[in-house]
């Protein structure tokens, strides 16, 4: 089953969220957006144009949860165009091998230039890497791309892939992060506690976070609400914001209602705020006797 | 006569409509407006309901359920908190075809969280549409807690709207018991 969707509902930081927690294996492909004169509702009823797939920006690829593998539409992706980039071939060396490579996989072409000691495996290693990182972090910017994630659709062989942990990429994208709307609309409610996930030592592992994340991370627990946590930090409303969001995608915490906090009072019609009062109190015989009516419908 | 309310709530065009048509025992009261030339959703649908649905279920002489559906489109949330009062128990139903919704599904089920603390089930409607979003990836784009049943469901099949209206008579006797 296909996820489609627009960036501008769902971003790319949400979409590396549910690959990571969900584990999937599969091949996200992102499109120039086109806008057509065909009006559509969101979920609020307001209309907006629809955006339809153009021509595809970038394609990104998992294995069970990680990231192996980014190429942009506009770069070539050859591996001797990467290792130049990073530095590793000259212009050149990397136009020779190109023209000269292009029968041999990524993988076969690796192994020449090991042998031939053009390069070691570390530095081909490191150069997809980086390549990847940058691909993915760029696409981490875009709003209103069209995307398809197609489950099972992995790489063509001979394609070197390096898995790369989401939890450092969601984090380190958020951090890049320019816009503050989404941050706040994912996160409107600074009075929320939050915890720790079950098994936080797996979930841990191998996160880098920065001082400012690590402060916040000792902060974390039920009673503390993010507001008093960002005002132990010294940090404004934005910074904590922009922290938290990152710990959330990355699903190293977990937001709570704090022991003790009044759920919010509704706006009514008059402009008056107040809680309704709570449902009925049916009895249990009345709950049961709703089931066994619908069973039979 | 004891009468109990369920509310069906959930963005513009999610299937509130149809999922009490599939199981009112009277034809469902509606308060669909054709959707003038004018409007902003004027070419989505038909219809769009403006005050609330209505459908009713008789259990027996002493007892009738009711299901209010509330108003997809945003200028009618007033609506709302009326309609949640005194509510047993809520469904939330999210189109899972259109994620150009989910922000605002998410946003409705907050807000009925906030009216009362009663149970709720989250409908993962249109399931027979080949580009819905499978129940799991939606809990995790919706950031539904694991203990919150989200169900699949096609709200023009009966059979698959009395699972939700059931799982969520369960959830309800779940918090008795708790």
């Amino acid at each position: 089953m296909a996820l489609k969707g627009n960036l501008a509902d769902f971003s790319t930081t949400q979409i590396l969220h549910l690959i990571n927690l969900a584990k999937k294996t599969g091949t996200l492909r992102l499109y120039e957006p086109v806008v057509t004169k065909e009006m559509i509702a969101d979920g609020a009823g307001h209309k907006h144009p629809r955006v339809i797939p153009g021509k595809e920006r970038a394609t990104v690829v998992f294995e069970q949860g990680r990231l192996v593998l980014a190429a942009m539409g506009d770069h070539d992706g050859h591996l001797a165009s990467v290792l130049h980039k990073a530095g590793k071939l000259n212009a050149e060396q990397a136009r020779v091998i190109r023209e000269r490579g292009s029968k041999y996989s990524d993988k076969a072409l690796a192994l020449m230039l090991i042998n031939a000691n053009y390069v070691t495996k570390a530095d081909i290693v490191r150069s997809i890497r980086q390549h990847t990182l940058d691909i993915v972090y760029d696409v981490m910017t875009w709003r209103h791309e069209p995307f398809v994630f197609e489950e099972n659709v992995t790489p063509p062989p001979g394609r070197i892939t390096v898995p790369i942990d989401l939890k450092n990429v969601i984090i380190e994208g958020t951090r890049r992060a320019r816009e503050i709307k989404p941050l706040e609309e994912e996160l409107p409610n600074l009075d929320l506690a939050l915890k720790f996930p079950e098994s936080p030592g797996d979930k841990f592992r191998g996160v880098r976070l920065s001082v400012e994340e690590w402060r916040v991370v000792g902060f974390i627990n039920p009673k503390n609400s993010i507001r008093q946590i960002a005002k132990a930090c010294n940090m404004t409303d934005t910074e904590i914001r922009r922290v938290v969001y990152g710990l959330l995608q990355a699903g190293l915490v977990e937001l709570v209602r704090p022991p003790g906090m009044q759920l919010p009072k509704v706006q009514a019609a008059d402009g008056t705020r107040r809680t309704l009062p709570q449902g009925p109190q049916v009895k249990r015989s009345v709950v049961e006797r709703l089931i066994a009516r619908i069973k039979e419908a | 006569m004891q009468f109990v309310k369920m509310v069906i709530t959930g963005p513009f065009s999610a299937g509130k409509t149809e999922f009490i048509r599939s199981i009112s025992e009277i034809g469902a009261v509606t308060t669909d407006e054709t959707i003038s030339r004018n409007a902003p959703e004027y070419g989505i649908k038909p219809q769009t309901t403006v005050a609330m649905d209505f459908g009713r279920i008789t259990v027996d002489d002493d007892l009738v359920l009711y299901l209010f559906g509330t108003p997809g489109q945003r200028r009618f949330d007033f609506m709302w908190e009326i309609l949640a009062e005194g509510m047993l128990g809520f469904v939330v139903v999210v189109d899972s075809a259109r994620p150009e919704t989910f922000r605002e599904a998410k946003s409705i089920l907050e807000t009925f969280r906030a009216y009362a603390p009663t149970p709720y089930v989250v409908a993962a409607n249109k399931q027979d549409n080949p580009e819905a979003w499978a129940p799991d990836d939606l809990r995790i784009a919706l950031r539904i807690d694991d203990h919150i049943k989200l169900l699949p469901c096609v709200a023009t099949d009966k059979e698959s709207v009395k699972n939700v209206l059931l799982e969520l008579l369960y959830a309800i006797l779940d918090e008795m018991d708790a």
